[in-house]
């Protein structure tokens, strides 16, 4: 297994998290090495590893870097709103290696030029905040924040920010909006952030886990990143494995496995050798995968072709005894009771979606119910094609509509039979 | 405005920010930690020292789930009951914790010792099923371990709640090895977190 960003905390898991283990294995001499360069040098590095961010839009971080209008000031916002069902990389990183995180903001924002850089985390999410802040505080008594870093000329200051429990902050413009103080509802784009983002200044908004490559980008290169993994999945990638497995956790694996690979290999299979019914691939936006999906590879592109998405790499695994309805509730509530409530398809539709999903569960569901599932989610998402077509802001509505897709697309008959024989044919 | 308002915390907090509307969410949560929730009067001294209306501040705290309108017990318990702790058993140990503590989804007890709801993912989703308390994490809680949770918190009254002395208690497996034990722990039902004055130190 590679391992770029989980070495260190699993060599030595007792204080992966203080400056002085971070280091005594090299940390901050990227920094160094960084300062020593020009920010276009180090910008380069980032764009030649082709690094794609990590929060689950994929987009490549070097390319956005680019976008930042050259004007001052401008700022440098982590993503570390964690939000996605099935998704807890971010707190590992947060909790287990925050100097790694503290050191790559600071590389990127000499890069980006940026004086000022925020660290936004959920609220739920106390412990790994602690821990970055005690990092941050490590770090500016090392004269590693602050004014004239290192003798270099370059100063900066960072601010860890925690939410206020609302998924939708993880949309970037919805959480610049929080930082600035108001709702956390998403911006119509463009204008991009890179454009007008905080405070309507430029600003480039990255997840926890890109910034933290970005030290190991550094110092071993971009070309050797960019040489790891296939192409358009460059690096390693965590992913977050959870429910029906054996071996629930947090893996660091190079892209282009086969899912037989991640969930029975890496994962230990299904407890009980029960039999796999469904997966969903990257998150709980992501329309699920059966098992005749087992033998594709793991990548960006042979999930996309397949019509889902890696997202934020969160594969939740569902065996045998799951009812495919109930999961589907489960998933369109969340979506239902994380929208902001601006657009209408998506505050009307996610919760009518609930409604309908809860008394078909529940044995109560009307025949017309089955076209109408589809028909609501038409109109939040026309053409119910991937990727998505939108009829809102962002694309939290469109989310709420991949488990509808795809219960109806595998298992149709099984929410058929709910209706027909007036209960839930699964419930024992 | 009462004392609060020119603690030299508060100063910290107004100047972290390039603009003071952005000290809105952390004031919230030191407001809270004054009055117990955010209260009127709590909104009302975060519009004073941001220069916002009450209005504003308001709509603010009426967006965020953690923000709450209502005084809470003692100890708040939140129930993971999305997909994966849902997969994992999550129901089970939600109806568990409401026998327990005598304390329906969303209520609190009659005395204040707890209040009890269900929460959407908190991102533990490796060792689910997972419970808060005081937004401090136990994951891989079983029902007859929530139980024995209640009753500990009810017979032992912790000033300090610890995530790592509860799931050693009362947790199962974790979402991943969770490294060096913690000393800092939840004064309130409320993130703790030292910039916000809302962390203490424990056993």
């Amino acid at each position: 297994m590679t391992a770029i960003l989980t070495s260190r905390m699993v060599a030595y898991p007792s204080d992966s998290n203080t400056i002085d283990r971070y280091r005594a294995t090299g940390g901050y001499e990227a920094l160094r090495k960084a300062l020593a360069m020009t920010p276009e040098a180090v910008h380069q590095e980032v764009k030649l590893s082709e690094i794609r961010g990590r929060g689950g839009a994929f987009f490549p971080a070097g390319v956005m870097w680019g976008f930042l209008a050259p004007t001052q000031p401008r700022y440098l916002v982590i993503n570390g709103d964690e939000s996605e069902p099935g998704t807890f990389k971010d707190r590992q990183l947060l909790e287990r290696d925050p100097h790694q995180l503290v050191e790559g903001i600071i590389i990127s924002a000499y890069a980006l030029d940026c004086a000022k850089a925020f660290v936004y985390i959920r609220g739920e999410y106390p412990k790994p905040a602690r821990r970055v802040q005690q990092a941050v505080e490590e770090a500016y008594a090392a004269g590693l924040l602050g004014d004239d870093i290192l003798g270099s000329g370059f100063s900066l200051d960072v601010t860890v920010h925690l939410g206020g429990g609302a998924y939708i902050c993880g949309e970037e413009t919805a959480l610049l909006n929080s930082l600035e103080g108001k709702r956390g509802e998403p911006r119509i784009k463009p204008p991009f952030p890179a454009v007008e983002g905080l405070y309507a200044k430029p600003t480039i908004v990255n997840n926890v886990e890109t910034i933290s490559n970005v030290p190991w980008i550094i110092t071993n290169g971009g070309a050797a990143y960019s040489a790891i993994g296939p192409e358009g999945s460059r690096g390693s990638r965590m992913f977050s494995l959870s429910g029906h497995i054996r071996n629930p956790g947090n893996y660091e694996i190079v892209m282009g496995m086969t899912w037989r690979e991640l969930i029975y290999d890496i994962g230990g299979g299904i407890p009980g050798d029960r039999d796999l019914k469904m997966w969903i691939p990257g998150g709980a936006s992501a329309p699920w995968f059966t098992p005749e999906r087992l033998d594709d590879l793991v990548t960006h592109d042979d999930v996309a072709a397949a019509g889902s998405m890696l997202g934020s790499g969160a594969v939740v695994v569902m065996d045998d005894t799951t009812c495919a309805v109930k999961a589907a509730h489960r998933i369109v509530r969340f979506f239902a009771h994380e929208s902001c409530g601006q657009c209408t398809p998506c505050r009307e539709g996610t919760s009518w979606l609930e409604r309908m999903l809860w008394r078909i569960e529940h044995g109560s569901g009307r025949e017309m119910d089955l076209d109408l599932l589809l028909d609501v989610s038409d109109n939040i998402s026309p053409g119910l094609r991937w990727p998505p077509a939108m009829t809102t802001i962002c694309p939290l509505g469109p989310s709420a509509v991949s488990p509808i897709t795809s219960i109806m697309a595998h298992f149709k008959d099984e929410v058929a039979s709910h209706v027909t024989e007036g209960r839930c044919p699964l419930d024992h | 405005m009462t004392s609060w308002t020119t603690d030299e915390r508060v100063t910290r907090i107004l100047g972290s920010y390039p603009d003071k509307r952005s000290a809105v969410m952390p004031l919230l949560y030191v407001a809270s930690k004054e009055y117990g929730y955010t209260t009127s009067d709590a909104m009302r001294d975060v519009a004073q020292l941001t220069g916002l209306t009450g209005a504003q501040v308001q709509s603010v705290a009426s967006f965020y789930t953690m923000y709450k309108r209502h005084g809470v017990g003692t100890y708040l318990v939140s129930v993971c009951t999305s997909i994966s702790c849902m997969l994992r058993g999550g129901d089970d140990v939600l109806a568990a914790i409401e026998d327990e503590s005598d304390t329906p989804d969303g209520e609190t007890s009659d005395g204040g010792l707890f209040s009890v709801e269900h929460v959407e993912c908190i991102g533990a989703c490796g060792g689910a099923p997972a419970v808060q308390v005081n937004y401090e994490l136990v994951e891989g809680v079983e029902p007859d371990q929530a139980r024995a949770m209640c009753r500990w918190l009810r017979d032992g009254r912790p000033d300090v709640v610890l995530g790592d002395e509860m799931q050693e208690l009362f947790g199962g497996q974790r979402s991943f090895d969770w490294g060096p034990k913690e000393t800092e722990g939840a004064l309130l039902p409320l993130p703790a977190f030292e910039p916000y004055g809302t962390a203490g130190e424990g056993r």
